[in-house]
């Protein structure tokens, strides 16, 4: 994880890619979303989306578990140059998902976040608010997925 | 008999669950999407802001859909959803949790691009059994008229 000081407005980080298998569709939806067009290829191809789909919700799950792999990646990279490593806080929510086209199985999604603004807390010092825009395009890159996310972070040398 | 938009009117439309959420499925959610130290191990969540083990806010909203499929939506003529204007997790989901879904019609608008459906705005609210609010989802869902033909104005 990342401290607040070090975030970098603008920046892209491509967070990385993830094929979604018709099995991978169907054991989330069975558990989390079972409707038809994403349980079986048949209601799948007769339904708007025009073949098996994922759950929007597989999608944005997807997200979470390639930006914790990503960070991850941050963190152990940073304590091998022996530089302090930050515990990320919570999230308060997030803003404007949207899935403009459906993933299908087979598809393969890339993940990209930018952080687009950052303040201070005057109520927690010891955090920062960062906001930001994740998107996700298939193979043929198509946008499938956005969302504005927002995540307090830790500062560095806290004002208390 | 399937639900169709005229079925969804601005208010109250349904209080969903109560739905027990166990530390397995808490723990299973987390390792497969979102595993960070707090949503997988107790000693690690009492050191984070939410001081035990909590479970991911995109299981939260994973069991709101689930919880809206099975309540509503599996009966719907619906032609999936739109989008999610906006969720807050106020606070953390917890092993053993017995969660309700208040489920409120916001705003039911019929489409200008296809006549024969409407859009409806959907605000789920998620408490536990001594309601505290966990979380709030408002999202837009495309739903089929009933009869399209005979309302048009």
């Amino acid at each position: 994880m990342i401290f607040f000081e070090d975030t970098k407005l603008g920046e892209r980080h491509t967070l990385g890619s993830f094929t979604f298998t018709a099995d991978a569709i169907k054991t989330f939806a069975r558990a989390y979303d079972p409707q038809a067009f994403h349980l079986d290829e048949e209601p799948g191809r007769r339904s708007v989306f025009g073949g098996l789909a994922a759950s929007g919700w597989h999608t944005a799950s997807v997200y979470m578990k390639l930006l914790v792999a990503y960070l991850k990646d941050l963190a152990e990279a940073a304590e091998a140059r022996g530089e302090a490593v930050a515990q990320s806080g919570p999230s308060p929510g997030f803003k404007n998902l949207r899935w403009p086209r459906p993933v299908l199985a087979g598809d393969t999604l890339t993940y990209t976040y930018e952080a687009t603004a950052m303040r201070p807390l005057a109520s927690r010092p010891e955090f920062g608010l960062v906001l930001g825009t994740t998107t996700a395009v298939n193979q043929r890159g198509e946008m499938v997925f956005y969302f504005e996310n927002s995540v307090f972070l830790p500062r560095r040398n806290p004002v208390v | 008999m399937l639900l169709t938009f005229e079925d969804f009117r601005p208010g109250h439309f349904a209080t969903l669950g109560p739905r027990h959420v166990t530390r397995e499925e808490i723990i299973s959610f987390a390792a497969e999407f979102d595993p960070q130290p707090m949503h997988l191990d107790e000693e690690a969540g009492r050191r984070s802001m939410a001081g035990g083990l909590s479970g991911s806010g995109w299981h939260m909203c994973a069991l709101a859909m689930r919880m809206q499929v099975d309540g509503f939506i599996g009966r719907t003529d619906s032609l999936g959803g739109l989008g999610v204007d906006e969720v807050k997790w106020l606070a953390p989901l917890r092993p053993g949790d017995d969660i309700t879904l208040d489920v409120h019609v916001d705003d039911a608008r019929l489409s200008k691009s296809r006549p024969d459906t409407g859009i409806v705005k959907i605000r789920a609210e998620m408490f536990n059994a001594a309601r505290t609010r966990l979380m709030s989802i408002v999202s837009n869902g495309l739903m089929r008229r009933r009869a399209p033909s005979s309302s048009q104005a």
